[in-house]
């Protein structure tokens, strides 16, 4: 038997070897490998949503401009059980053929996201308590529930932004994975720059699921959930009441208009146009309308008050004037010669007739060309600067000081820097310090090269009604400012020299060329432009503070195609002004805003 | 024989702690794969409820073995064997269809499957035919009668489409093995199913041709040895003609959803959510477990319901995960530990049945056991057999219970046995 019993041992080896087989696959299985547990949590845990209320956003005054209203989306969970899917009952509720819903499941499956796919998107209210009813004999789906933005005023477009779903781009640039598919986000305008403040932070409740997606018991006793917190209120800078007001102003002229608080920075109104009315851009209608806006010629989507940069034209020669003041280059006192323009050999720079010699504030009040081009060359050309490059740089200086020239750094996106060119431009154009004043001077009166965006003329013009700083212009009003809004820009001139140049700005509108929009017990102080366009007829531009003593409010006004700065936006700027400071009263002047209302300036009639 | 002749020896202790081990581990598990929550309440409508019942039951059947004389199961062997065929036959025609398989008599609310006790019959009977004093194991007729007793339930099983629980009497062939059947057959048996395999991954025509290569390679090295190279050319040929046989049973003999199973259980079917899909679950519970395990009644996938048929073929699943690697080697362990025992008992018998009948019990618990955890961890293909005194049913655990005491009986009778065939 001896032999029999060696195959005792043999069988007894045998049967070692195959546990220790065994046990080495489920070592594998089970300490080595770590992608099982990964896919047990994500099949076996469904964190349920609790998706908190996005803030609402406020004027100034506390009043709502936009708050929230549910949307309903049916959603599917992975993996998905056929076995147990009563097709025929599902598309009795959905009401869609078998093929759709097949053709919805297949799309959602491709697209889900942590074992999520989206069904149908944007229940109407019929559907949703339709579905609602019968959706508990299909545990795999669920109703999700979200805002959609609602306008309480329809208004500022640009300003607010709006809220979508969050795209596969913005998903893989989410490094804290706050995001899920079908979820939204804030994607342009205040919505998207205080995202994290408005969206809150949503609550998850995780819950154990069997394998047909129904719900068992909370996981871990929930121990891992998260409470949701309700977005915080934005309270912006913007006055409804002159915000409104703007657009309709604006209403079928190409421009825009912002209104800044100089104390503050805090941005009172900016109106865009062409535009948009927000709620156009709601969940629930931005399929409908966006590429149509996307599209269209007239660029409604553009924010043309920081977005589009113009030459600031004669609103520029404030900036000059307290340059050279505050070189001390010229006084008060000091008068150059004009002789119905400038002339250097065969350069004329051509001026309005009016009575000859100005002294610096009477050049701002008659907008006097000449005064300038000789001012301009005393600013550069200045015994203490070796080459004209240093007098350059130390002109180009004031300006960025004043915020010209490059971004200002407000919350919301889309802000062009514009344009003051830098010396190295000039050396290429010219040479290594081969130019002077004469090859540049049409910036001296605010053309040429230089480009202004409406944000940065209304921050200049705040500037001036500040006596020489600023706030970097801003929507965000009350406790969550970012200490960069409350930070002081100084420009490096002296608040004395304002004096002048401000009296200058003061007789625009009593004697100059605002006279004819001078609003009776309102202290405007203001300053037309004209931007030279060579595409067309040149713009229109105009910026005003208001009173002359303590200023509520600077504003710039561009308005294309219009001709000059007093026909269009002079009038503008001063109804806005008017308003902003009388609020409710009606305006003293009925027909100019009544005209301002109902005109419309297109390619075929550009101004009267 | 020594003057212990007639002496009373007693049931042996460790088998019996080990198998009781083994009923409380399987029915924690069952506990909590089947909702049971950390406050017991015992409630018989649910299935660890029901599982009491049968263990109960199936100590009851166990003791009650201890009653019946021991020379009864000997003198009625083919008589249960005959009956269990017959019951195997009838159900084919009398059975409620489950799960495709036409293999369990239902009474009223109880289910009877007969095939599992029909492993039971086919143990006695097998015994009592080796151990036979006339039976000459080298003779044709000894072979096909063996044969006949292992093939005849396998054909019933199959006839009722439940090709799974007829693979396990092929595990007697280990109790033939050890009783004096040439290795030569199970390493022919081994190198069969490798050429199986072989040509469900390769194809018929690319074994052909390897084997055709293969063989030339050969002759070019042994040309001078004809008789060899005769044998080794044989060797080829019967090699191709096998394949062929294989390629041509699978691809006309078999039915479409049974191809496939086979194809996802080689790996040559990806089938996730599918044939594939209890493997696919099973694995993720069972890889879940880490090393500790997740702890008891903390299993996700286990309280999900995720693992089809968890707490009956699949009720691993609740151990690996549970329990972790160092649980599911703790049952492990337990079984080998039961199996070394019984392999001793078996040793230790005088009556040469009870040494055939206690390797026929360690035969199919071991391949019960070996096949039903390398399913879980698709290390072998689905067949629905239960895991021995884990898996939640009265029918296998009677019967598992049954055949184990059975031993312990015949074992605690050994000292009575004057094995009159040595
Ligand atoms: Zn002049």
């Amino acid at each position: 038997m001896t032999h029999n019993q060696n195959r005792s041992t043999i069988i007894r080896i045998a049967i070692v070897f195959f546990a220790l087989i065994l046990i080495s696959k489920l070592f594998y299985l089970q300490v080595i490998s770590d992608k099982y547990a990964e896919k047990a949590a994500s099949l076996s845990i469904r964190a349920v949503i609790e998706f908190p209320d996005r803030g609402l956003i406020t004027d100034r005054n506390n009043e709502i401009i936009v708050f929230n209203e549910d949307a309903h989306d049916l959603v599917v969970h992975f993996p998905f059980n056929k076995k147990e899917f009563d097709l025929d009952e599902f598309c009795r509720l959905v009401r869609f053929s078998k093929n759709e819903v097949e053709e919805r499941l297949a799309n959602a499956r491709s697209s889900r996201y942590n074992g999520k796919g989206l069904f149908i998107k944007n229940l109407s209210a019929t559907e949703f308590a339709r579905i609602q009813e019968g959706l508990f004999q299909f545990p795999q789906f669920s109703i999700e529930s979200r805002s959609d933005r609602k306008y309480k005023h329809n208004i500022a477009a640009h300003t607010l932004g709006y809220v979508a779903e969050i795209s596969r781009r913005e998903l893989e640039r989410d490094k804290k994975e706050y995001y899920d598919i079908g979820e939204n986000i804030g994607k342009s305008g205040l919505e998207r720059h205080y995202e994290e403040l408005l969206r809150g932070v949503k609550g998850k409740k995780y819950y154990l699921k069997d394998n047909t997606g129904k719900l068992k018991e909370r996981y871990e006793n929930g121990k891992n959930d998260t409470k949701a917190a309700v977005g915080k209120q934005l309270m912006t800078s913007l006055d409804v009441l002159i915000q409104e007001y703007g657009e309709k102003l604006m209403a079928g002229k190409t421009g825009s208009v912002v209104a800044i608080e100089p104390s503050t920075g805090e941005i009172l109104a900016m109106v865009t146009s062409p535009g948009y009315k927000p709620d156009m851009f709601a969940i629930k209608n931005l399929g409908k309308n966006y590429s149509k806006l996307a599209s269209d010629p007239e660029k409604p989507l553009l924010n043309r008050a920081t977005s589009s940069v113009y030459p600031p034209g004669s609103t520029f020669k404030v900036a000059m004037a307290l340059i050279a003041l505050q070189e001390e280059v010229i006084t008060p006192n000091t008068r150059f010669s004009c002789s119905n323009g400038f002339h250097l050999g065969g350069l004329t720079v051509r001026c309005h007739s009016h009575a000859s010699m100005p002294n610096v504030q009477y050049s701002i009040q008659t907008s006097c060309n000449a005064f300038y081009c000789n001012a301009y060359r005393e600013i550069l050309h200045q015994d203490k600067f070796k080459t004209i490059e240093e007098g350059y740089n130390n002109w180009r200086g004031y300006l960025v000081r004043m915020g010209l020239g490059s971004t200002l750094g407000t919350d919301i996106s889309s802000e062009k820097p514009g344009n003051v060119p830098n010396a190295a431009y000039f050396h290429r154009i010219h040479g290594e310090n081969k130019w002077n004043y004469a090859r540049i001077i049409s910036m001296s009166i605010g053309q040429g090269e230089l480009l202004l965006s409406p944000m940065q003329m209304a921050n200049m013009s705040a500037m001036v009604a500040n006596r020489g700083y600023y706030y970097t212009p801003h929507f965000i009003r009350g406790e969550n400012i970012p200490n960069d809004f409350t930070e002081k820009h100084e420009t490096g001139i002296d608040a004395k020299h304002f004096t002048t140049v401000i009296d200058g700005m003061r007789a625009v509108m009593t004697n100059g060329t605002g006279a004819y929009v001078q609003i009776p017990g309102i202290e405007i102080c203001g300053k037309t432009g004209t931007a030279q366009n060579p595409h067309g007829e040149n713009h229109s531009i105009f910026i005003a503070f208001a009173p002359k003593d303590n200023p509520k409010i600077a504003i710039a006004t561009v308005v294309e195609n219009a001709g000059y700065g007093a026909t269009w936006a002079a009038p503008i700027c001063t109804l806005m002004i008017e308003k902003y400071i009388n609020r409710d009263s009606v305006s003293q002047r009925p027909a100019l805003e009544n005209k301002m209302f109902t005109s419309a300036i297109t390619d075929k009639t550009k101004h009267e | 024989m020594s003057e212990k002749i007639y002496g009373q020896s007693r049931v042996d202790g460790i088998t019996l702690l080990l198998y009781f081990v083994l009923v409380i581990f399987g029915f924690l598990a069952i506990y909590s794969s089947s909702h049971g929550t950390e406050q017991f309440h015992l409630d018989f409508s649910t299935q660890y409820g029901k599982q009491i019942i049968w263990i109960a039951v199936s100590v009851v059947v166990g003791a009650a073995l201890f009653l019946i004389d021991v020379r009864f199961f000997e003198v009625f062997s083919y008589a249960f064997f005959g009956f269990w065929m017959l019951l195997l036959f009838l159900v084919i025609f009398f059975g409620v269809e489950v799960n495709g398989a036409r293999s369990w008599f239902a009474i009223g609310s109880f289910r009877l499957q007969p095939a599992e006790f029909a492993k039971f019959g086919v143990a006695l009977a097998l015994s009592r035919y080796v151990s036979d004093i006339d039976t000459d194991m080298k003779s044709l007729r000894y072979q096909l009668i063996t044969a006949a007793i292992i093939m005849t339930p396998i054909a019933l099983i199959v006839l009722q489409g439940d090709a799974g629980s007829g693979l396990v009497f092929f595990s007697f062939i280990l109790v033939l093995y050890r009783e004096g059947l040439s290795g030569n057959v199970l390493i022919l048996g081994i190198a069969a199913v490798i050429i199986a395999v072989l040509t469900f991954n390769f194809g018929f025509v690319v074994l052909v041709a390897a084997l055709v290569i293969l063989a030339g390679i050969i002759t070019a090295f042994i040309y001078t040895n004809t008789s060899m190279l005769k044998w080794v050319w044989i060797l080829a040929l019967t090699c191709i003609g096998y394949s062929k046989g294989v390629d041509f049973a699978f691809n006309h003999l078999l039915q479409e959803h049974q191809q496939k199973r086979i194809l996802v259980m080689l790996g040559l079917l990806d089938d996730p959510q599918g044939l594939g899909y209890n493997v696919n679950q099973s694995k993720i519970a069972i890889g879940s477990g880490g090393f500790w395990g997740k702890g008891y009644l903390q299993g996700t996938q286990t309280k999900g319901d995720f693992v089809p048929e968890q707490h009956t073929d699949f009720i691993f699943t609740s151990i690996g995960e549970e329990f972790g690697w160092v649980g599911s080697t703790v049952v492990i362990v337990v079984f080998v530990l039961l199996f070394m025992r019984i392999s001793m008992l078996a040793e230790r018998q005088r009556s040469k049945f009870s040494r055939v009948y206690a390797y026929c019990v360690l035969s199919v618990l071991f391949f019960h056991f070996l096949i039903n955890i390398a399913m879980t961890i698709n290390l072998a293909p689905v067949i629905g057999i239960p895991l021995p005194f884990f898996s939640y049913g009265g029918s296998s655990l009677i019967s598992f219970t049954a055949l184990l005491f059975l031993l312990l009986r015949l074992d605690a009778n050994r000292e009575n046995e004057l094995d009159s065939y040595y």
